[in-house]
């Protein structure tokens, strides 16, 4: 059972999607688990072939439990099973079993697949990337096909498939008790610092306004996406505040994740990565926005999306009020707030006029960071907005 | 357009906001309130709404036209018109 954030104790297998015999891919969905923040399928971090399942479904298991064993048969593939999927951080040592080797120590998980371009591989159909495009249905869950190409009516039977197995994620019956724990310990733990700037959105919007209606509808962006992407360009210079906080000190992270904070209808929120969010167009950032806030709500989320985000946005929407002072999720030493967009007065050239603007906000890390490195990190936001057309 | 042509629309529109707002009890859905006014209705639940609409009916809603699409009689108005012009 892998570990899907830091304050995760156990969680409770409720299927299978794999038997054994069956051969899987690394970042295939294997199995489904129910967390406090819903249902997360698990992924597997090799190749390899499904030997022995450990765990039946509907039992509850602390993290670090060897759920299956399988034989790994992807590049430095060991002869001996191994049990599957790793925990990314185990916290408990699993319990060991007359049937199982002593569980060698996990391995760290391979960097995460890029998300959108993970898909690209997959022989399909035009009619079917699009349909799965819509669906937000990942080719790669469906195949590889022994026929050949991934058809329409592969991705229309997957969509049913998903839509009987999972009319809606399990009201998490614990959310308010993790954000409680998960708060707490931030306000505990970690000395905040906060800075809020207002950033001109005229630009932003009329580039997106002019872009869309040249457009479809399906391949519309949203503001909250040039955000997110204005957000994660900034960072490339700033890796003081993307990263972690263990142990005692600040490990920097490979990659810019960005974890998406996601109101659920039900209440609560989680808050899934958007992976290497620097390095995908807006279309394709665009795309796995839509998908994530759809699994969000409707079951599905990925083990790794939800223990990979290396900081997190928080945005409020339109309609909304126009600052948030938001608390760090540990072990992250920063998160970006934005408030609604809003119309307000405006200096522009010796006048005043009526503009578009959202107060974007950072909370950080004192630890970490000093005020004078996030100033001008927020900074360096609006200006990546005032430039839409190259993010 | 006939009363039948009138309440299949509304079943189209009905379908496709409950694909993005599943918590939605249709029965108690007031047509003439903004749907933002009756449940959670956000930028993103907008666009999803709106690519419903085009998946069921064809019909490509331009941003600008949004507003016009804010309560379930609005919805029913605009795509009456936007059909009538756009075919049979």
């Amino acid at each position: 059972m892998p570990s899907l954030g830091a304050d995760m104790e156990s969680a409770t297998l409720t299927e299978w999607l794999v038997k054994p015999g069956d051969a899987v891919k690394r970042g295939g969905v294997v199995a489904s688990v129910e967390t406090a923040k819903g249902i997360i399928d698990i992924e597997i971090f090799d190749d390899g072939v499904i030997e022995t399942l450990l765990v039946a479904p509907g039992t509850e298991v602390p993290v670090g439990t060897a759920l299956a064993r399988y034989r790994a048969t992807g590049a430095g593939a060991a002869a001996e099973a191994k049990p599957a999927p790793a925990p990314p951080a185990a916290t408990r040592p699993a319990p060991t079993s007359a049937a199982m080797p002593p569980a060698p120590a996990p391995p760290a998980p391979p960097a995460p697949p890029p998300r959108t371009t993970g898909s690209e591989r997959q022989l399909a159909s035009p009619a079917a990337r699009r349909r799965a495009t819509e669906l937000g249905i990942d080719l790669a869950t469906l195949g590889p096909r022994a026929g050949g190409a991934i058809t329409l009516q592969d991705v229309e039977g997957a969509a049913t498939a998903r839509a009987a197995a999972r009319p809606a994620a399990a009201p998490p019956t614990d959310m308010r008790g993790l954000i409680a724990q998960s708060m707490s310990r931030s306000k505990r733990e970690i000395p905040h610092y906060y800075l809020a700037n207002t950033i001109d959105m005229r630009k932003a919007l009329g580039w997106i306004e002019t872009r869309n209606a040249a457009r479809p509808v399906t391949e519309r962006l949203l503001s909250g996406v040039l955000i997110i992407k204005a957000v994660a360009r900034a960072l490339e210079r700033f890796p003081e505040l993307n990263g972690f906080w263990r142990n005692g000190r600040f490990e920097p992270a490979p990659a810019i994740n960005v974890g998406t904070a996601i109101r659920l209808r039900q209440g609560g929120l989680v808050a899934p990565a958007l992976l290497a969010a620097n390095e995908h167009s807006l279309q394709d950032l665009m795309r796995a926005f839509q998908d994530v806030v759809q699994r969000a709500r409707g079951g599905g989320l990925r083990s790794t999306e939800l223990a990979s985000a290396t900081i997190t946005v928080s945005s409020l929407g339109d309609g909304g009020v126009q600052t948030v002072f938001p608390i760090i999720h540990p072990p992250q030493v920063a998160i970006v707030g934005f408030g609604g967009i809003g119309v307000r007065p405006w200096c522009d050239a010796g006048g005043v006029v009526a503009a578009p603007v959202i107060t974007a906000t950072l909370s950080a890390d004192h630890r970490v960071s000093d005020g004078y490195r996030g100033s001008a990190f927020l900074v360096a936001v609006g200006d990546w907005l005032q430039r839409p057309e190259a993010l | 357009m006939t009363e039948t042509t009138r309440d299949t629309l509304r079943a189209s529109v009905v379908e496709a906001l409950l694909d993005v707002a599943p918590d939605v009890d249709a029965a108690t859905l007031d047509p003439a309130t903004p749907f933002r006014d009756q449940f959670d209705f956000d930028s993103m639940d907008q666009l999803n709404f709106v690519v419903g609409l085009h998946r069921r009916l064809g019909v490509d809603v331009p941003e600008a036209d949004y507003p016009q699409l804010a309560t379930l009689d609005g919805c029913v108005a605009y795509l009456r018109r936007a059909l009538g012009t756009a075919g049979p």
